[in-house]
Formats: C-alpha cells, structure tokens, sequence
C-alpha cells in the first residue's frame, strides 16, 4: 500500500544517502553490461580463447583483476557475467511476475475454491527452499542457459502471488472498490483498474529486490555445476574453478565472487530505498 | 480441548496437505521432464533388454497416477526406493548424510540467534548514531553475499592466509571417529566421553557454520532493529521512561519480548534457507552432508534419490515452521491470553 504521494516518496529516496548509493551502484553495473563489448579492455578473452602469454597473472595495472588459467582477463570476463546475470534477472522477472501478479489479484477477490487452491499451490512452492527446487528442476534438464532460466522461473511466482493477494485482501475492503462494484464494474476491471495500481509499489519495490537475489540464485546453480557451461562468462562457475586454484591464484575465485556481492548489494540497497520511500510492506 | 492444540492440529493438517502437494509436485517433475529415468540409470552400454527390465520392475510402464499411487504406498512403509549411484536404499542414505547437515544447520542457527539478535539489539538502541550504522551497514552487506562467497572468503583468510582453521572437512584423518550413535559429529564424541574428537570436530564447524550464518545473522539483525524501533514509539515504553526505569531494563525487559515475535516468525523461513544454502557452504568446504548427497544424485539423475532428498527436506522445513507457529503462539501474549479466557 502506498501511503505516501508519490512526490513525497521521491523526497525521501532523495534525501537518503544509503538509497542513492545504491542507485550509483546498480547504475554503474547496468551500464557496463549494456556496453560491456565498448567498455572492457579484452573483450576477445569471452571466449575459450585467452592470451597464453599472459597466464594466471597476478593483478596489475594490465589486468585489474589478473588473469585466468587460459590468460583470459577476468576483469572483461566479470564484466561480462554481469551482462549474463543481469539479462537472466530481467528475463526470469518478466515471465514469473506477471503470472504471480494475476494469480495474487484472482485468489485475494474471487476467493471460495479458487483462493484456496492457489494459495496452497503457492505453500506446496513455498515449502521447497528455491534453491533445492531450482537443482532438482535442473537436476532433469540438460545444463542450459534456457533450462536455468525456467528452473528459476518455476519456483519465483509465488512469492509474488503471497504479496498481491496480501494487498488485494486488504484493498477489496476500501470505499472505492465497493463503487465501482456498486456501478457494475467488470471483474477484470475491478481486478486491473482499480485494485491493480495500489500493488505496484510493493511489487516495484520486489522486483528491485529481487533482480539482486535472482542474479544470486543463477550463481548459486551454476557455482554447483548445475548451470551455465563454459566457456560463457558466468559469476557462479567463475567462483567454483577458481577455487581449485586457491589460495595461490586466490585472485581467480575472489574478484568474481566480490562482484556477485557489489551487484547484489547495490539492488539491496537501491530495494530498501524504495521500500522505505513508498512505506511498502514487501 | 485447548483452542492452543486445536490450533495447532489445524497447522499440523495444512502442512500435510501441503506435503501432499510438495509430493505430487516433486514426483511430476521427475517423471514429466525428457529422458528415459531408467536408460540413465543404466548408462549407454546397457542392452534394450535390461532398460526394458528395470522399466518393467520400477512401474515405470504404467500410466502416470498409477506410478504416484505405487510411490505414495511405498511411502507411507518408510520407503523412498533405491539409489541408483550408491545402491543403497534412499532411507539409508539420508540417514547417513542428514545429522551432518543438520549439525551444521544448527550451528548456524545457533550463531544467527546468538550473533543476529544482539547485534539488532544494539544498532535499535543507538538509533542513527555511529553504532547503527555500522550494524547495518554489516548487515546488509551479510545479506546480500551468497554463502559460497562467504565461504571462499573465509576460507581464504582464515584457513590459507592466515591458517587457524582447517581447509576442509569434518574431522581430521588422524582422528578416528567416535561410534555413531545419533550421527552428529560433536553429540557422538560427548557420548563416547572423546574430548579431543570433539574439539576437534568444533574447531572444524567453526568456518562453514559461519560462512553459512552470516547471511541470516544480517538478516535476524535487520528484523530485530525494525521491530525494536516500532516498539520504542510505543507509549508503554515512553511510560517507562517517565517512570525512570533504565535504558537497559527497557531494552531487555519490556521491549524486547514484542520485539521477539516477528523475528521468530522469520527464523522458520531463515532455517529454510540455511538449509537450502548449506548445499553451497558443503561444496565450498568438503562437508560430508546430504547437501553433498543432493548434488551428486542430481548430476547422476538418481530419480528415486531426488524425489527422496527433497521431500526430506521439504518435510524438515514444514516442521520447522510448525515448531515456530507453537513458539510464537506461546510467546505472544495476545494468543495466549485469549486462550485462557475461552478455556476458563
């Protein structure tokens, strides 16, 4: 519920220096995804091809963060795998949102039957931690980028089903829902005119959230082997080769898995903001 | 009967249900998604003949609700079928790796009470001084870093840098396990009276138990702190000031009780998430657990051992959070107030 007008919220996400520093992070990330190609140094070393001249080199100015067992330069490669992360992110959001959005605003009016069985639908999803629901999905699925994808995608939806039935249940009281139920609104009017437009900033606020924790789940698959394949640039299996390698080329393993905590950390920060600023109970 | 176990038997249903659910789901999964469960099984060497035999003895012929009704029988006997990597039965094996999981489960909880609460309690105490920002600002970075990073990261520092904790494992090979008796590493070696195994075995908990809590530290310090906060706006505690009771006593006494009852609620979801997190922190640190397990028979396509693992832990997180709905109910004086009046 958004109990502040909305020039208010801006106020307040302004006046917040947390909230802006995590706006500054995600800009910084977003951008060198989307220009990736432009921005790094190497952008060649994607690849399975790196520079045999130049291998498991430490750090230096040449290579920010040394290079890998192929001499491939992992600053372009992490830079990269945000490029990977984020478009999953974004893709995995797309599909499970809206599912869960309409699912929330169908169980929270209709009620009866209806909010019954997909309420539970949405416990039976809830009882699996994502994680171990996401490996078994993937644990039937060739190892593709796709297959991660919809694993992820599975299991995303309820969360979102939980909140706007939450909002609904609350707003299907208010004045302005009993008018237009008394002029004769529509269902599907009541559900997307009406009710609609009061769970989008908890949902906004979500998704903010989320994109972080997506990105953290996609790493999660495939730092247990259970995703991306080589030689895409991926944070996850990134942090899982280099382990092998630790702790002499400890530069291998802690640049990628540092980066998965700045991406995620900015989009945690930027959420809260959000959340704060539009007082939203996410 | 008590409104209290009437409620909680209703809970006691759902979760059933919802294991149900979980069931139907899991079992769907695996015999919907492409590939022949018993041609894997077998590998690509093994004649049509053979595939055909163990498709014929595993039901895997007959149609579909016909498989899940001979699944859910097998069940209700205590009998998750037979591993195909360990030849073993799935019951088996999950009591083999589940005490290792859970010792480790628990030491993080254990560290996400200890260390998450405190740390909450103190940054809503020093409310937008130095002390509050700090905390939150280790919080949320806690929060937002996977536990494999975390693991890495410490393991790093504090097993190859600077080496005071051991790289790997549960124990080291110059020890000799003590007998099992409940599975758990440090439960067993109090039993058999081994001090040292037992030292031992803690000073190996000690780096993936905290690589595994720091996440839900964070997150049980950021709860705490939001609802100390609403609770210090609330007149009661304004009242107590007025009246002259200290700072501490206010914080620890009257507030805090309130305070308890969202956290509590979220340490079910949290214990989920140890759970599901351990998979990462048992790769990064060699640690023999059913998270080790899990991977291995995922990666092998061990149908029955899936199907089996995840129900396990689907029903250790249903538990859990029936656990917490008792304590909340117990601890929340509203609930419990309400019960003595209508049982009187």
């Amino acid at each position: 519920m958004s109990a502040r007008p909305r020039s208010a919220a801006l106020e307040s996400f302004r006046s917040n220096p947390i909230s802006l520093f995590g706006l500054a992070l995600v800009a910084f990330c977003v951008l060198a995804a989307i220009f990736a190609p432009w921005v790094t140094p190497y952008p060649t070393h994607v690849g399975p091809i790196g520079d045999f001249a130049a291998i498991n080199a430490a750090p230096s100015a040449k290579h920010w963060f040394g290079t890998d067992t192929i001499g491939r330069d992992i600053f372009t490669r992490v830079i990269f795998g945000y490029r990977l992360s984020l478009t999953m992110a974004v893709l995995v959001l797309a599909i499970s949102v809206p599912i869960g959005v309409v699912l929330g605003l169908v169980a929270g009016y209709v009620g009866g039957w209806v909010e019954y069985v997909i309420m539970r639908l949405t416990d039976v999803f809830l009882a699996i931690p994502p994680l171990v629901l996401a490996m078994s999905i993937m644990g039937f699925l060739p190892p593709t980028l796709t297959n991660a994808m919809l694993a992820v995608t599975a299991m995303w939806w309820p969360w979102y089903t939980r909140l706007v039935y939450n909002v609904v249940r609350a707003e299907a009281r208010e004045g302005y829902v009993l008018a237009a139920e008394v002029v004769g609104a529509s269902v599907p009017h009541i559900l997307f005119r009406e009710i609609l437009p009061n769970c989008v900033p908890p949902v906004l606020t979500k998704i903010t959230l989320d994109i972080g924790f997506v990105v953290l789940m996609v790493a999660s698959l495939s730092f247990l082997g259970l995703g991306v394949q080589p030689p895409t640039p991926d944070l996850g299996s990134m942090v899982a080769d280099g382990a092998k390698y630790m702790p002499d080329a400890w530069w291998l393993t802690i640049f990628p898995a540092l980066s998965i905590m700045v991406l995620v950390l900015g989009f945690n920060l930027l959420g809260d903001g959000l959340r704060e600023a539009f007082d939203a109970e996410v | 009967m008590p409104k209290l176990l009437l409620t909680f038997l209703r809970r006691v249903g759902t979760s059933l249900i919802v294991l149900f659910g979980v069931s139907i789901l899991i079992f769907g999964i695996a015999r919907i998604m492409p590939g022949d469960p018993a041609r894997i099984a077998l590998g690509p060497n093994a004649t049509q003949q053979q595939v055909e035999a163990l498709r014929e003895a595993r039901h895997l012929n007959d149609p579909i609700h016909e498989q899940y009704f001979y699944f859910v029988r097998e069940l209700l006997h205590g009998d998750l079928g037979v591993s195909l990597y360990t030849k073993r039965p799935v019951t088996t094996d999950v009591a083999q790796f589940l005490p290792s999981s859970l010792e480790l489960v628990f030491a993080s909880g254990l560290l996400m009470v200890v260390l998450g609460i405190p740390l909450g309690l103190l940054t809503a105490r020093y409310q937008g001084r130095w002390p509050d920002h700090a905390g939150r600002l280790m919080s949320v970075i806690a929060v937002c870093t996977p536990a494999f990073v975390w693991g890495v990261i410490l393991q790093l520092l504090f097993a190859y840098f600077v080496p005071i904790f051991p790289i790997e494992g549960q124990l080291s090979s110059a020890m000799k396990p003590p007998p099992t008796v409940t599975g758990f590493l440090t439960v067993d070696s109090i039993l058999a009276g081994n001090m040292p195994t037992l030292a031992n075995a803690l000073y190996h908990l000690v780096l993936p138990a905290l690589a595994l809590a720091l996440a839900a530290i964070g997150q049980t310090a950021r709860l705490t702190r939001s609802s100390m906060i609403e609770i210090y706006r609330k007149p009661y505690v304004e009242m107590s000031r007025a009246y002259g009771f200290s700072e501490r006593k206010i914080a620890t006494r009257y507030a805090f009780r309130p305070a308890l009852i969202p956290t509590l609620t979220v340490l079910g979801l949290d214990f989920a998430a140890l759970l599901a997190n351990a998979f990462l922190v048992e790769r990064v640190f060699g640690w023999p657990g059913l998270s080790r397990y899990g991977v291995e028979v995922i990666l092998r396509k061990d149908l029955d051992a899936i199907v089996g693992t995840v129900l396990i832990i689907a029903a250790l997180f249903l538990i859990c959070n029936l656990i917490v709905d008792l304590l909340v109910s117990i601890i929340n004086p509203r609930i419990r107030l309400a019960e003595k009046r209508a049982g009187s």
